[in-house]
């Protein structure tokens, strides 16, 4: 297949010229800086891959290129011209058609309805052209698309090569396919790949939005890495030509996970002595959903003054470990046992007065209520405790003087206590929701993603916090999806995969290049078998 | 980031000038589609051949300044009212109970089936007593499906209370038509009890004293929503359910509690009706009072005295249309094109409000 990509490089003209492209792009949601001055070019004749993780920012720039979000800062643009992308309809005119994720036809319409769905509806569909139109696609790139069918009858598969199909029949420059073969088995992975190279060769641009590494070698001509919303490097088609696929696995994990500057901020960490076990996870399994990973057979022990973290691309089960050691989510089996005491059946609020804290990696949805004053969230999990509230009655002034105190502990930046949390920007919330879980008696804190969508300063100081936390004897679990931070506080790293965890590996400061390649191994599930422990 | 924080940063503290502001928006949002809806209603009556001047100062004669007038105003507040309180409850909490008028007929008639069964049996304090309790009560029962449907499976309580609202006013029917019905009257209809049993009135007019109930409940339902732990919860469920369970609340229960609390108040309004001003229950009688106090507690974005204060023009507007639509020759419906504009134009008002805050941002 590499060999095909290379041929198509001798082809019509216009290959190889920019079709559209990222200009300095930023964009910023709510407590997020999603994609931070990223620069791309995407270029007619190639199969542009976009790789990292779940919010590394690759979502955001589909969907500022399918004209449903608009930069903040910088521009789009097409043909090498700055161009504005206002709605679906204008990335649609400019030539631009994305394949979602999740396929976005009308299951209950015929495949040819859902094919004219758009059009003008005072013209009759031109069945005759789009039948021919069809032919031609079966013939030139093997799509299937059986016309009279009702879309919802079809596999993933197939629905997908019909949302193809309708991309090819408004005559696109650009095709963009976010995580398509998520949802599709190997082989029907590998046909996509096919018809990928195909269109290339006709000389769309293809982008290609994954986080397998082995499809990205396989399919791809260019690969651009972004990470945390920055663009973390790219192998340019020449480079990937000459690599084994070993030797390119190695390449992306490195632009993935690693940085060149991580060896300098790599800080010498003082040997604390672990203490006494705090927190006992035993055999934690959960159920899982339609749209939810289990957790299975989860076990793990934090010990006092420990940093225990736990590494995996997002989505892996994180979420639902953390969920379940802070007793939100239920459990199916297994048990969480802090001090010795099983506090498997206790409720959140049981767990949380014991000393078992859990700040959330959803600082707007869940953390916080944005249209509460700021007073009122750092005693959203005190609620009806004294000395906030008396028998059930609100004592305002002992709750601000609350809020004023964590204000000024953990530095927040605010107008003042009475403002709505959402007004604050993401640091500052995390601090505050920080310093809630740090009040009264904590004996262990679980972090999920404490630093995701900060920016360089408040990621610092969070980190600082942990540490601090950790040296004065609580026992702290650090789920992050950032390697970089892991290795340079974690004790010891758990690397978690399709709802398990997968190994545990101890952080070595010495030598933290070699755990980081172990590490992102196992994230990837690329490690042989028995390389954990 | 560093942008808004540094707009944070700059940010003023509170300063009383701000209250102004906020003042001043609230009487835009709120008395701009009052005024404007009073207007285009004034020129639909222009295009009918009537006075708007002379509509709608009988109305305004009728519902306010005259004595007789101004007793049944401030008489028919009391079942609003009522209504109201219970609104408050769910709507803060985030659960939108539209089922309130079946949960008032059930209310209503269980009071009227066991009222008079009292009467002579209980002092009359105790037999009033029983009688709210009861309505209460059921009106509470009548919710505990759809309660427990949003509770445990999510099932949109809207969907749920409406439909519930037809079987609760067929179930009333029923239960009068074929139950409760009082043998003396060849009208199906409940027994009635005396007006001397009824509750009291205030000071020798014929202002029911529910009225002071009611504006207690409001008040009430106002000061524990706002001031409470409980208040807090349940505020917290109805602003951000994830960030409530995330603090350990028990979304599902807590869930059950405002259904029983919203749906217990549309019974007393149903309570208070009988009691106070009707005496018995006909057949077929549905005054669909709830469908009215919705968009007046919306108006008063959620807020105790404002909804007492939206509820009393309200009234006035009622009692004063019943009889201006008699003198100027307009249907008593009219009152529903007026309700339905300021609807409209308390939407429109909302929508750009919102965006201009959006272009601000």
């Amino acid at each position: 297949m590499r060999d095909l990509a290379r041929t198509s490089d001798a082809a019509p003209p216009e290959m190889g010229a920019e079709a559209v492209g990222l200009v300095n792009v930023t964009k910023r949601f709510p407590g997020v800086v999603a994609v931070d001055d990223v620069s791309l070019r995407i270029r007619s004749g190639e199969v542009h891959v976009l790789l990292g993780e779940n919010g590394a920012g690759k979502s955001t720039i589909v969907g500022m290129l399918a004209g449903l979000q608009r930069p903040d800062e910088g521009h789009i643009s097409i043909g090498g011209a700055p161009a504005r992308l206002n709605s679906p309809l204008e990335s649609l005119a400019a030539g631009i058609n994305t394949v979602f994720q999740h396929v976005m036809l009308v299951p209950t319409l015929t495949v040819f309805e859902n094919l004219v769905l758009g059009d003008a509806w005072w013209h009759r569909p031109p069945r005759a052209l789009i039948e021919r139109r069809i032919g031609e696609l079966r013939r030139d790139f093997g799509l299937e698309v059986p016309l009279d069918a009702i879309t919802g009858d079809l596999s993933l598969g197939q629905q997908q090569q019909i949302e193809i199909a309708r991309a090819l029949l408004r005559d696109s420059h650009v095709l963009i396919l976010d995580e398509a073969t998520s949802m599709l088995t190997p082989r029907g992975a590998d046909e996509l790949g096919e018809r990928m190279r195909r269109l290339a060769e006709r000389g769309l641009a293809v982008v290609f939005i994954t986080h397998k590494l082995s499809e990205a070698y396989r399919f791809g001509d260019r690969i651009s890495v972004l990470r945390q919303g920055r663009f973390a490097g790219e192998i340019a088609p020449d480079a990937l030509a000459a690599m084994s696929e070993n030797a390119a696995v190695d390449e992306m994990l490195h632009l993935m996970f690693g940085s060149s500057e991580s060896a300098v901020t790599e800080l010498a960490r003082p040997a604390r002595p672990r203490g006494a076990s705090v927190l006992k996870v035993s055999g934690l399994s959960t159920a899982g959903g339609p749209e939810e990973m289990p957790l299975t057979d989860a076990s793990l022990e934090v010990f006092a003054s420990e940093i225990l973290g736990i590494a995996g691309i997002d989505g892996n089960g994180q979420k639902q470990l953390a969920e379940a050691i802070a007793g939100q989510r239920p459990v199916t089996t297994g048990s969480v046992t802090l001090e010795g005491r099983d506090v498997t059946g206790e409720s959140v609020g049981r767990r949380r007065a014991l000393g078992l804290r859990y700040l959330t990696d959803d600082r707007l949805m869940e953390g916080s209520v944005g249209a509460f004053p700021v007073s009122e969230n750092t005693v959203l999990k005190e609620i009806g405790a004294p000395p906030f509230w008396s028998y059930g009655l609100e004592r305002p002034s002992r709750i601000a003087a609350h809020a004023q105190d964590l204000i000024r502990r953990f530095s927040v930046r605010t107008p003042g206590e009475t403002t709505p949390i959402g007004h604050l920007s993401g640091g500052n919330i995390q601090k505050l929701l920080l310093g809630r879980e740090l009040s009264g008696l904590s004996k262990v804190v679980v972090f999920n993603k404490p630093t995701y969508g900060l920016d360089m300063q408040n990621i610092t100081a969070s980190r600082q916090r942990i540490r601090e936390i950790a040296e004065g004897g609580m026992a702290v679990l650090l789920i992050s999806t950032d390697l970089d931070e892991l290795l340079e506080l974690a004790d010891r790293i758990a690397v978690m995969d399709r709802g398990r965890i997968c190994g545990v590996l101890a952080n070595d400061a010495a030598r933290p290049a070699e755990v980081r390649t172990a590490v992102g191994r196992l994230m990837v599930g690329e490690a042989p078998s028995g390389a954990a422990e | 980031m560093s942008l808004s924080e540094a707009q944070a940063d700059v940010a003023p503290p509170e300063v009383p000038g701000r209250r102004n502001a906020q003042l001043g928006r609230f009487a835009v949002l709120t008395l701009g589609p009052v005024v404007a809806a009073v207007f285009t209603s004034a020129l639909i009556l222009l295009a009918f051949g009537v006075n708007p001047v002379t509509y709608y100062g009988f109305v305004v004669q009728r519902g306010l300044f005259s004595g007789l007038g101004l007793e049944q105003t401030l008489t028919r507040m009391a079942p609003l009212l009522f209504l109201a309180a219970g609104l408050i409850v769910s709507f803060r909490a985030g659960i939108w109970n539209l089922g309130v008028d079946g949960q008032f007929l059930l209310g209503a008639v269980a009071a009227a089936a066991l009222a008079p069964a009292l009467l002579g049996v209980v002092p009359g304090w105790l037999m009033l007593l029983a009688g709210f309790a009861v309505a209460g009560l059921v009106g509470a029962v009548w919710s505990v499906l759809p309660a427990l449907l949003r509770a445990y499976q999510g099932v949109n309580e809207i969907i749920t209370t409406l439909m519930m609202t037809f079987l609760g006013i067929s179930l009333a029917n029923v239960l009068v038509k074929l139950v409760f019905l009082d043998p003396g009257t060849t009208v199906p209809q409940t027994r009635t009890i005396p007006v001397a049993d009824r509750l009291p009135r205030l000071f020798d007019s014929t202002i029911s004293s529910g009225l002071i109930w009611a504006v207690a409940a409001v008040l009430l339902v106002h000061l524990v929503m706002t001031r409470t732990a409980l208040g807090l919860k349940l505020r917290t469920v109805g602003a951000n359910p994830h960030a409530a369970a995330h603090a350990g609340l028990s979304v599902p229960r807590l869930t059950v509690l405002v259904f029983a609390a919203s749906a217990g108040f549309a019974g007393l309004a149903g309570a208070s009706e009988l009691l106070g001003v009707n005496g018995n229950v006909r057949a077929d009688w549905n005054p669909a009072y709830g469908l009215m106090v919705i968009p007046l507690v919306f108006l008063a974005r959620f807020h105790g005295v404002g909804s007492i204060v939206f509820i009393f023009f309200y009234s006035a507007l009622l009692i004063g249309s019943e009889s201006a639509a008699r003198r100027v020759g307009v249907p008593q419906d009219f009152t529903l094109v007026l309700v339905a504009t300021l609807l409209i134009f308390l939407g429109l008002a909302e929508w750009l409000d919102k965006r201009r805050r959006k272009e601000r941002a």
